[in-house]
């Protein structure tokens, strides 16, 4: 029980779950969108700033959620903040079938070189039912940079 | 174990309530998760089924099982005995004069609809008021928005006090002539609140309004009377009083339902049928259109039994046993705080701790066990009334005890210095 439990809530999550990064609103954002998850109420709201070459020059989210949420986002805004537009899709889709165990078959998918600090929220996989909670905030950013105003993990 | 725990014991031992009796009837609860007993208080969100009930189920389809209302052999009378039977019992549990005056639907969603599309559509006209309050669940919310859209309605919400308490005299100033329809709560879902019901009927009748109460969570934790609240319409849902899923109840007065046109068209809730028209049956088969939930129904007649074989103010004496018991322990634990302290409630105890998000307590006690609901449990409107996303609610059931309780507190402190 502790060692799932652990595995779900390591230290780098709970710290972010507490003292999320760019955790603000981006007064100059180019575009933004809501993210919900209509099961448990959750709520944010993912701010972009695209530059020359849809360059992400600022990512900032603000809004309520359980640890796991806040801190998938907080560390999203690290890992996308610099990247192109590009990058930032591919990366998604490399955490997506990280945290849902959708590669084809392998028991563990651990994301290598630029993705690898996204590894600690690999926990969620033995929690089915939290893995939307992970992956809500990089529904959001998806929405946020295909211009739509809502993302739902319900879509 | 100090002297309140030994006296609190005591009693426990002092009370003739067999607990453990009733949990052995319940299957599921000897089912272990993540390696530990099941610690069940979900039970707002549905209850787990008795033998007596899981039996009844099974024996219809393997003894009395035909369609009803339509064969003249064997089987399908023996089924329709045993389907009528079983509205004679729903009739009988919650005091209505009539069986005809129980109406099987899904759930309770079904049954506020139904009022909805027929009572609502037909007698409502532009301008006319609806009135709820801030704590429905929201199937006694969105299926007055959507009649609101479709007629011009206004639609009001009696609000409730910090402490979750409905506040009548709030609600008094809602009602004017225009109010045509009360659609309120018998008990919160979310807080647990007993509404004063009786006392929303007699009020919302002499504005000229009818009254729906929503029964869901009341008829599971204490005896209803239709005919002592006099409410038009009062509706609930098979799953959470230990019946299968599938079935629920609109009651309505013999001549609401009489006033009101059908709601599906089909077989079975009509008298003749011609190309050219029909005309309808009579109730309760005007309202049941097509073959209903007949296994369902029977399994929810034998709920029923089983309740009131134990006594619906037995297990409410023992349900508030708990509520005052885990309220006492949980106030203990630093940083809690729970939502919803009316003076009548039910043992419904939704809280939150610290700042810790109730989707991560609720993962973490759910390995000690412990299966509790985290979320906005359907009750949005309230959520935002208490300034809060989400709650984790702890619901207790017939089969709860005091170490039910204990082991959720246990659970709790644990996440609180797990997530600390």
């Amino acid at each position: 029980m502790l060692d799932d439990l652990r595995e779900l809530y390591q230290e780098v999550i709970l710290d972010h779950g507490k003292s999320p990064r760019n955790f603000r609103d981006v007064e100059d954002a180019t575009s933004h969108a809501h993210g919900a998850n209509p099961l448990c109420g959750d709520q944010l709201v993912v701010y972009l700033k695209l530059g020359d070459g849809e360059k992400i020059e600022d990512v900032s989210f603000v809004g309520k959620g359980c640890a796991i949420s806040v801190a998938s986002a907080s560390m999203m805004t690290e890992m996308v903040m610099g990247k192109t537009v590009d990058e930032a899709k591919d990366m998604f889709r490399r955490f997506h079938a990280m945290c849902t165990g959708d590669d084809g078959g392998s028991d563990t998918v651990l994301l290598e070189d630029d993705l690898e600090k996204l590894n600690v929220l690999s926990g969620v996989r033995a929690f089915p039912v939290r893995v939307k909670c992970a992956t809500l905030p990089w529904h959001t950013l998806s929405a946020a940079i295909a211009g739509e105003d809502e993302a739902s993990t319900e879509a | 174990m100090n002297d309140t725990a030994h006296a609190i014991a005591l009693d426990d031992s002092g009370t003739d309530y067999d607990v453990e009796r009733y949990r052995k009837e319940f299957p599921i609860l000897g089912e272990e998760v993540h390696g530990t007993p099941l610690v069940y208080l979900d039970n707002a969100a549905s209850a787990q089924k008795p033998k007596q009930v899981i039996d009844a189920v099974q024996y219809v389809y393997e003894h009395e099982y035909a369609n009803v209302h339509r064969g003249v052999h064997y089987m399908s009378e023996h089924a329709t005995d045993a389907y009528e039977g079983a509205r004679v019992k729903v009739q009988k549990f919650i005091n209505a004069k009539h069986a005809h005056e129980i109406i099987f639907t899904r759930n309770s969603t079904e049954a506020i609809n139904m009022v909805a599309a027929t009572h609502g559509r037909r007698f409502l006209e532009p301008g006319d008021e609806i009135i709820i309050s801030v704590m429905e669940h929201h199937s006694n919310i969105v299926p007055w928005q959507m009649l609101r859209d479709e007629k011009g309605l206004v639609l009001k919400a009696a609000p409730v006090s910090d402490d979750g308490e409905f506040l009548i005299e709030e609600f008094k100033k809602l009602l004017t002539p225009k109010t045509k329809l009360v659609a309120i709560t018998h008990t919160s879902n979310a807080l647990g609140t007993v509404t004063p019901a009786a006392e929303i009927v007699r009020l919302a009748h002499e504005a000229g309004a009818k009254v729906l109460l929503d029964g869901s969570q009341a008829v599971v934790h204490m005896p209803v009377d239709v005919a002592a609240l006099d409410c038009d319409f009062y509706v609930f849902t098979g799953h959470k009083l230990y019946g299968p899923s599938g079935v629920g109840v609109l009651y309505g007065k013999e001549e609401a339902l009489n006033a009101m046109p059908p709601f599906l068209g089909g077989g079975e809730m009509i008298a003749t049928v011609t190309l050219e028209k029909s005309t309808w049956a009579g109730l309760p088969n005007k309202f049941e259109a097509g073959t209903p939930m007949i296994a369902q129904a029977i399994g929810l007649g034998a709920a029923v039994d089983y309740v009131t074989a134990i006594g619906m103010d037995r297990i409410a004496a023992h349900e508030q046993d708990l509520l005052l018991y885990a309220t006492q322990k949980l106030s203990s634990i630093p940083g809690m705080k729970i939502y919803g302290t009316a003076p009548a409630k039910a043992a419904v105890i939704s809280f939150g701790l610290g700042d810790v998000h109730p989707h991560d307590v609720a993962t973490i006690i759910d390995r000690a066990g412990v299966a509790c609901r985290a979320g906005h449990h359907c009750a949005q409107p309230l959520m935002d009334r208490m300034g809060v996303p989400a709650m984790t609610r702890a619901s207790f059931g017939l089969y709860n005890t005091r170490a039910d309780a204990d082991t959720l507190v246990e659970a709790l402190e644990f996440a609180r210095e797990f997530l600390g």
